[in-house]
Parts: structure tokens; C-alpha cells; sequence
């Protein structure tokens, strides 16, 4: 046997351990792919099946009767009239008519509270809309407390011993009872995309969330735009060879990789503190957040003007064009789409972003729907934060609804991006 | 009775008015720069119709106009800006001179004192103030209005001059074009130099801050301490009535759940980058890109959600089924779903190093009889190592940095361990519950947040700063 021959023994001799390696290799590779796609997949049924519930809202069908005497109102009665009056009586009155026998005075507590506490404004707001109602006997779908909701919804199970459950045995009769007689429906929860915040979890909407949400991404589409792309154009095509340049463009990279929290200590150290303006404000909120996403719209900028080609300038330039021409009228423009993918993926970044908000003080319990950037407000990632941390089991739904709203936000601005880079992606 | 109410109605509306006050003033602004525009470009149009050689003329009328409303608009702009910063520290120091000579009440703190008065808005509000504040809030609401009509007074008179002055001054020789490029590139400059300024400020609002804070707590006993417990007592002879702030546990929280972070995403995150840049054709790439970067895309606070619900409740049973005794905040849960987080972060980055080693190696090797596996373990990775091990401290600073995660999944008492089943809580954490609770911003509880910070900051810096350092040094070696 030659040499040759042996060393092609060898290498056969080895072959099948080797090619077990490389499988086991191949499919470790395989493996974290299915991992990472695995979690994605869960993450997303287990947000979308906890969410479902909070798009549909439980509702009591009741017959009231809005008697004049008790109200102390008339036809003519004015607007303050009309909001002053006592409405939850005729609800608790259409209650009691509706279960009677109830006279315990903890069993009473319990029947009213079947209907949610709005259930009184919901009422006010039928009678200023329609004063000629005073008077009559209408039948309303009442909003239903979370408790009823939860128990429609099978999310408290019925079969539960009685000390183990939340709703006790007579409220369960009670609402069985209206379920069998079709008194209890549900309706696509138009409240939750309609109202603020709110203690009451059948009350609750992110109208406010998104709202702020909206009014910060325009402080910081306003702020960081003009700024980033300034500072792209100046790096790119003005900036000379220098230790200042070199400094600016060591503190870019830094600032992109700086923890969003540190954003937010300055925000509160210097916006609030030292300035002394409003807390809690999508003013402050967008200045710091455009801030933080200043780097990401820089980096994406620049690349996009590098990568027009010099062939554009110098012909620019050759036709007598200035400097200042040449960028503004014929650079500017080739890059625009991939500055606005940029800018996109960057918003899309602060409107995920929470921590630095935290800070500065949106994290406060708000109800009123803001109406300006100085109006005080929160977000949607701290909505879903705050709701997170609320101990009543209705706010899991809200939550996870809240978070997919959220998304969907964030998938349709990257969607954009996408689009908008397959569209204008010019191969020079 | 009337007068007091019509006073109280006009407070109401110049307090209403200061947002719309500075936008007005920016519109007035904007206006006067225009019409110097206009004036200027019509000066030099009609200069030109009379010039004779017309071949002579190299600048547009249009630069004439730029420079003279350049001229109105950004002296005047730059001055809004310096009042607007000193408007409120003058006002306080206009109230304060204001009460030492009304007698501030024995006691009563002149912070306290201010806010009382400034909070005022309404008319309610006004009524329920005592009367020697009542007639503070008075020459408040006074000092308030002369300072914004001197303002904006200033700032008119401003715009106006230069702009006149500006109108005046140019004529066809005056080299508009070149002044006003030259204006440009400054404000592009300006806009580039944001950058120095965001750090410099955020070094100064964490380093002085922090400074006040080690003022009253030694640097050794933050530093090495071993006990954590911020919540002061609110009496002094009660149990704990002295806060500790030995932030060691914190670090080893910390260190802990990012450690398991990274135990995750290295692996995942590198073999990943592997396989979809070495082994992966082009229809897995282009389903497994996009999911990759869904991840990369979800906001935080909702693994945070998805880590505090499902996975730390999961963690603890599955633990209890073994016998183990697992704390429902657990470091693993908390750690384990921002190493997931991660995962697109290492293999975004580790694709980048990849795909930088050059093709000739690849092929050199396989050409010898090495498998793929082979090759990459033995060529690719060791070629590519500097770039990988830059990437795994880019993401290790990522993992320290990362606030929402922890706040929701993991705990809040400082407990000193390793156990990766026990609730540890991190710097992060603290930094958070210390500064969205009450708010009194002297207290060395609040101070001690920017301590924290400062660690963060000069901790993720210097990691950063290593991981730039070792990556651009790698990619030289192949340019």
C-alpha cells in the first residue's frame, strides 16, 4: 500500500465522524432560528388571544324611567341643570324592579354594583342629547362592571367553589338569570378607542396614549428631522478633516449606543429642573426623545448621501453650480428617500421607547384626552406599563389590546419604510 | 368686588397666553424676515434693471433677500432663545427680593413658598392662597407680564434694526450668494455640534448631581457597600431611620441578569448570523430576516409584559414541579426574555463581521477538503473574531442599559446573591423607583438615582468605547 493510499484510508477512516459534526453544526444553526422564531410565535399568541376580549364589552339591557320629579328636571331644563341631576337613582331603580326582594343592604350594594359606575354618565349624556327623553321609560344597553364582563367573558370560571370565586353565588344568580333572558349582549368596545385613562377597567381607552403619543412623534419628527439631516449634510459634504470633526463624529456613535434611561435623567435634570418647564408634557417628552433618536436619523442620513454617486456632483458642480447648490438642489434629493426610511425606522424606535418618558414625569395617572403639546399626558408604551402594573384582572385585556395597538402602529411605519425603500432604492 | 375679579380674568389670560405668546412672536418673527426678503430682492431687481452691462451681474436677486431675512431672523432667534432660558431664574430672582421685604412666614421654605404661589392659576386656586400670598401672587403675576412684554419688545426691536440696517447696507456689489452659503454652512455646523452638546449635557446633569449626592454619602461606602435600602424613615428614632447606599447588590443584579442575557443571545444570536449567512438559501433568509427583525422591533415594555406574565409565572411552576423554589420575579425570567431581545442585536452584528472576512479564505479552506463547519470554525470565527467579541460587548452594554425588561420582571429588593432563581433587582431599577416616586429633589434618595446614572453612563461608555475600538481595528486588517 502506497502513502497515498493510507492517508485516503485515514481521511475515509474520519469522514462520518466529520459529516455528524457538520449536521450537528448545521441544525444548532437551525435550532436558534426555530428558537427565536418559537418565542416571536408565542409572544405573539399569547399577546393577540389575552387581547381579543377587550375589543367586545359586556352590556345590561334595562328598562329605566327617568321621572321628572326625581330628577328635578323638565323639557326646558337647562345644560348645567341636565349635568347636576342625580342619574344613577332611576339605574338603581330599574335594578331593583328588575331583581326584587333585594333588601339587605350589602345584597342592595352588590345588585347596583352590576353596572359600571359610568353607567350614570352614560344616561346623562342620553338626556342632553335628547332632553324630550325626561319623562319616559327607555331601554338602555348599560355598560357592565368588569366583574359581570369577566364572568361573560369565562374569565372567572363559574364552577369555582364559591369562596375561591371573585363574583359570589347570588351576584352570579343574578347575572345568569339576565343571561337567560337576553338581557346581557356585547358590542365591539368602541369606548376603549373613544376614552382616556381610567380607574374603572370597562372604562378605560387609549384615546389619550395615542394622542400623546402623537402630539410627542410631531415635537420629535419637528425637532430631530431638520437637525439630523443638517448635521448628515454638513458631515458628509462640508465637514473638513479635523480633531472637532473627529470629536462630533466619536460622540454620534456614543450617543447611539448611550442607555435610553441616561436620556431621560437629562431630560429630568435639565428640561424640568433647571428650565423648569411642565412635567409630563409631549413637549419635554418629544425634545428628549428626539434627543435620543437624533444618532439613528444622523447615521441613516449619511449613508443615504454617500451613497450618491460623485458622477452627480461633479456634473453639478461643472455646470457652475456652488457647493451649496450642488447639495441642496441635486444631492439632497437623490438621498431623500433613504433619509426618510431613516427617519421612519427612528420614530418608530421613540414611539416603542418608555424609559426616558418615565423620567420625566409621563408616567402619571391622566384622564383627560391632551389637547396641545403642553397638555400634561402619557404614551402608549407607558399605558400598557401603567395598565400592566394595575392589580384588577380587567387591565390584563386592556394591556395586551393596548400592546397590540402598539404594534400594529410600529409594523405599518416600517411597512412604510420598507415600501418607501423598494420604491425610490435607486441603483446608481 | 368687581375689581379684584377683572384683575384675576386678566391674570388668567396672560397665564393662558404664554404658549401662544411665543408662538405669535415666532410668527412676527417669520413675517419680519419675509418682508426683508421681498424689500431686499426688489432692491437689487431694480439695481440690476438700471445696471448697463448686464454680463457683469453673478448673483441672483434672490441671495439679496435671503441675507437681508437671514438677518432679521436669527440674531432675533438666538436672543429669544437666551431670554427664554434666563426668563425663569430672573422672575425668581425678582420674587424673592419681593418677599424678603413682605417677611416670608417664619419656617415656610421659599421653594415651597414660590411653587404655592406659581401654581396658582385659577381663580379658586387664588382664592384659597392666604392673603400675604395673594398679594405675592399679585406682583408675581406683575414681574410675569412686564418680562414677557420687555421680551418680546427686545426682540422685535431687534429683528427690525438688523433688518433695516441689513436693507440699507447691501447693494450689487455686496456678495450676497457667498454670505448667505457661508450663513448655511454655520447652521449646519451648529446642527452637527448637537451631538457634543447632548453629551455634554448629560455628563453634566448625572456628574453634578452626582457630586451633590457624594457630598453626603462617601464614594467608598456607594461603591462597596453592601446594603441597599434607600427609604429613609419618616421618623428619626424608628427602625431603619438611616437610608444605606452600598450599591454592590445593584452591581451584581445587574452583572447576574445580564450575564444570563448574554448566555442567550451570544449562542442563539451567533448561530443564527451563521446559519443564515453560511448555510441558509435565499427563501429561508427572506422568511428568517424579517422575524429577526420583528424582534429587534417590539418596544421593551412589552417583553417586559411578556416577561413579568407569562414567562416568570411559567419559570416558577416549572420550577415547583422539580422541587425547586423559585421567587416569582425571578433573574432567570427577567434575563432569559432580554437575551431573546438581544438575539437580532448579536446577529445583525456578527452577520456584519462575517461577511467582512474575505471570500479567499472561505475558499482556501474548503479548496484544502475542510467541511463548512470545519471552515467556520477554524477559519471564519478566528478571522472574525475581534468584530465578534466587539459585538458581544455592544451587547453586553445593551443588556446593562436595558430598563423595562427589569423593571416589570424583575425585583425591587437589593438582595446580594448569584442565585439566578432568587429576585435580585439592578441599576435600572432603582434609577426608576427612585425618581418616579414622590418628588422632593434635594433628598440624597432622588440624588442617589444620578449616582446610578453616572455609574450607567461611564460603564456603557467605556464598553462602547472598547467594542468601536477593537471593531474598526479588525476591519482595517482586511481593507
Amino acid at each position: 500500500m502506497s502513502d497515498a493510499m493510507k492517508n485516503t484510508a485515514i481521511v475515509k477512516s474520519g469522514l462520518k465522524k466529520r459529516y455528524l459534526k457538520e449536521k450537528i453544526f448545521k441544525s444548532a444553526g437551525i435550532v436558534s432560528i426555530a428558537i427565536a422564531f418559537m418565542f416571536l410565535l408565542v409572544l405573539l399568541t399569547d399577546v393577540i388571544t389575552k387581547a381579543i376580549p377587550a375589543f367586545t364589552q359586556t352590556q345590561l339591557t334595562l328598562t329605566v324611567t327617568l321621572d321628572a320629579e326625581d330628577l328635578e328636571l323638565n323639557q326646558e331644563s337647562s345644560i348645567e341643570d341636565i349635568m347636576a341631576a342625580d342619574f344613577r337613582q332611576p339605574i338603581r331603580e330599574a335594578l331593583r324592579a328588575r331583581f326584587d326582594g333585594v333588601t339587605k343592604r350589602n345584597d342592595k350594594k352588590q345588585l347596583y354594583s352590576l353596572v359600571s359606575i359610568g353607567a350614570e354618565y352614560q344616561l346623562r349624556d342620553l338626556v342632553l342629547a335628547d332632553p324630550a327623553l325626561i319623562g319616559q321609560s327607555i331601554t338602555v344597553d348599560f355598560i357592565a362592571d368588569d366583574d359581570v364582563d369577566a364572568v361573560i367573558k369565562n374569565a372567572i370560571d363559574r364552577s369555582l367553589p364559591e369562596s375561591d370565586r371573585r363574583v359570589k353565588d347570588l351576584k352570579l344568580s343574578w347575572i345568569e338569570s339576565m343571561e337567560a333572558s337576553g338581557e346581557i349582549s356585547t358590542a365591539f368596545n368602541w369606548l376603549f378607542f373613544s376614552a382616556g385613562d381610567s380607574r374603572e377597567p370597562e372604562l378605560a381607552g387609549i384615546k389619550g396614549a395615542i394622542l400623546g403619543s402623537f402630539y410627542t412623534l410631531l415635537v420629535t419628527l419637528a425637532l430631530s428631522f431638520p437637525v439630523a439631516v443638517a448635521a448628515a449634510i454638513y458631515l458628509e459634504e462640508f465637514a473638513p478633516k479635523n480633531r472637532f470633526i473627529d470629536f462630533i463624529e466619536i460622540n454620534i456613535n456614543n450617543l447611539a449606543a448611550v442607555p435610553s434611561i441616561v436620556f431621560g435623567l437629562l431630560g429630568l435634570a435639565v428640561f424640568i429642573n433647571f428650565f423648569s418647564m411642565p412635567r409630563s408634557a409631549p413637549l419635554i417628552g418629544g425634545i428628549v426623545l428626539s434627543l435620543m433618536t437624533l444618532p439613528t436619523i444622523i447615521i441613516a442620513s449619511r449613508s443615504a448621501i454617500k451613497a450618491v454617486p460623485p458622477s452627480l456632483r461633479e456634473a453639478a458642480l461643472g455646470l457652475g453650480a456652488s457647493k451649496m447648490q450642488t447639495v441642496f438642489h441635486h444631492v439632497l434629493p437623490a438621498a431623500l428617500p433613504g433619509i426618510l426610511t431613516g427617519t421612519i425606522i427612528g420614530m418608530a424606535q421613540a414611539l416603542g421607547e418608555t424609559a426616558p418618558l418615565l423620567m420625566i414625569g409621563m408616567v402619571a395617572f391622566i384622564v383627560d384626552i391632551p389637547q396641545s403639546i403642553g397638555d400634561p399626558s402619557t404614551v402608549l408604551p407607558i399605558q400598557v406599563f401603567l395598565w400592566a402594573d394595575a392589580p384588577e384582572r380587567g387591565f390584563l385585556e386592556k394591556t395586551s389590546a393596548a400592546i397590540l395597538v402598539l404594534l400594529v402602529f410600529l409594523i405599518s411605519m416600517n411597512a412604510i419604510a420598507i415600501k418607501l425603500r423598494k420604491k425610490f432604492e435607486k441603483k446608481w | 368686588m368687581t375689581e379684584p375679579r377683572q384683575l384675576i380674568d386678566g391674570v388668567i389670560l396672560i397665564y393662558g397666553t404664554h404658549e401662544m405668546s411665543i408662538s405669535a412672536l415666532l410668527l412676527l418673527l417669520a413675517i419680519l424676515a419675509a418682508f426683508g426678503f421681498f424689500i431686499g430682492r426688489q432692491k437689487i431687481h431694480l439695481q440690476y434693471k438700471k445696471q448697463s452691462n448686464k454680463a457683469r451681474i453673478n448673483t441672483l436677486p434672490k441671495y439679496f433677500g435671503y441675507v437681508a431675512g437671514l438677518a432679521a431672523l436669527i440674531p432675533a432667534l438666538i436672543l429669544l432663545l437666551v431670554l427664554e432660558v434666563a426668563e425663569t431664574p430672573w422672575i425668581n430672582h425678582q420674587i424673592s427680593q419681593e418677599i424678603s421685604s413682605a417677611q416670608l412666614p417664619s419656617g415656610d421654605d421659599l421653594d415651597l413658598f414660590l411653587n404655592d404661589i406659581k401654581n396658582a392659576s385659577t381663580e379658586s386656586q387664588i382664592a384659597a392662597l392666604s392673603d400675604e400670598k395673594q398679594i405675592i401672587h399679585g406682583h408675581y403675576q406683575r414681574i410675569v407680564k412686564t418680562t414677557q412684554w420687555a421680551k418680546t419688545a427686545v426682540v422685535l426691536a431687534l429683528s427690525v434694526l438688523l433688518g433695516l440696517w441689513s436693507l440699507k447696507k447691501i447693494n450689487t456689489a455686496t456678495r450676497a450668494r457667498y454670505l448667505f452659503e457661508k450663513t448655511i454652512e454655520w447652521l449646519l455646523l451648529a446642527a452637527a455640534s448637537i451631538a457634543i452638546m447632548t453629551t455634554v449635557g448629560i455628563v453634566f446633569s448625572v456628574f453634578f448631581e452626582s457630586m451633590r449626592f457624594f457630598g453626603d454619602i462617601p464614594v467608598v461606602d456607594f461603591m462597596f457597600g453592601t446594603e441597599w435600602s434607600p427609604q429613609t424613615a419618616i421618623r428619626a428614632d424608628q427602625v431603619g431611620s438611616s437610608a444605606s447606599f452600598g450599591a454592590i447588590p445593584l452591581f451584581v443584579g445587574t452583572m447576574l441578569i445580564s450575564f444570563i442575557a448574554l448566555l442567550v443571545s451570544v449562542p442563539l444570536g451567533l448561530m443564527s448570523a451563521i446559519y443564515l449567512s453560511e448555510y441558509a438559501n435565499r427563501s429561508v433568509r427572506a422568511v428568517a430576516k424579517p422575524v429577526l427583525e420583528i424582534l429587534a422591533g417590539i418596544p421593551t415594555v412589552v417583553y417586559g409584559f411578556f416577561a413579568a406574565l407569562t414567562v416568570a409565572p411559567f419559570i416558577r411552576d416549572f420550577g415547583e414541579s422539580l422541587g425547586l423554589s423559585v421567587a416569582s420575579e425571578s433573574a432567570l425570567a427577567a434575563g432569559l426574555v432580554m437575551g431573546i431581545m438581544i438575539i437580532p442585536f448579536v446577529s445583525s452584528l456578527a452577520d456584519d463581521v462575517m461577511s467582512a472576512v474575505p471570500q479567499s479564505l472561505r475558499e482556501g479552506s474548503l479548496g484544502l477538503g475542510a467541511t463548512r463547519s470545519e471552515t467556520i470554525i477554524k477559519v471564519l470565527i478566528p478571522a472574525a473574531l475581534p468584530g465578534i467579541v466587539g459585538g458581544v460587548l455592544l451587547a453586553a452594554s445593551r443588556a446593562i442599559g436595558e430598563t423595562m425588561i427589569v423593571v416589570m420582571a424583575a425585583g425591587l429588593a437589593a438582595n446580594l446573591t448569584v442565585n439566578p432563581l432568587e429576585a435580585v433587582t439592578t441599576v435600572t431599577v432603582q434609577i426608576v423607583t427612585l425618581l418616579t416616586g414622590d418628588q422632593e429633589f434635594d433628598s440624597a434618595k432622588t440624588l442617589a438615582a444620578f449616582a446610578l446614572g453616572l455609574m450607567l453612563f461611564v460603564t456603557t461608555l467605556v464598553l462602547n468605547m472598547i467594542a468601536l475600538y477593537v471593531v474598526r481595528k479588525y476591519r482595517e486588517q482586511y481593507e
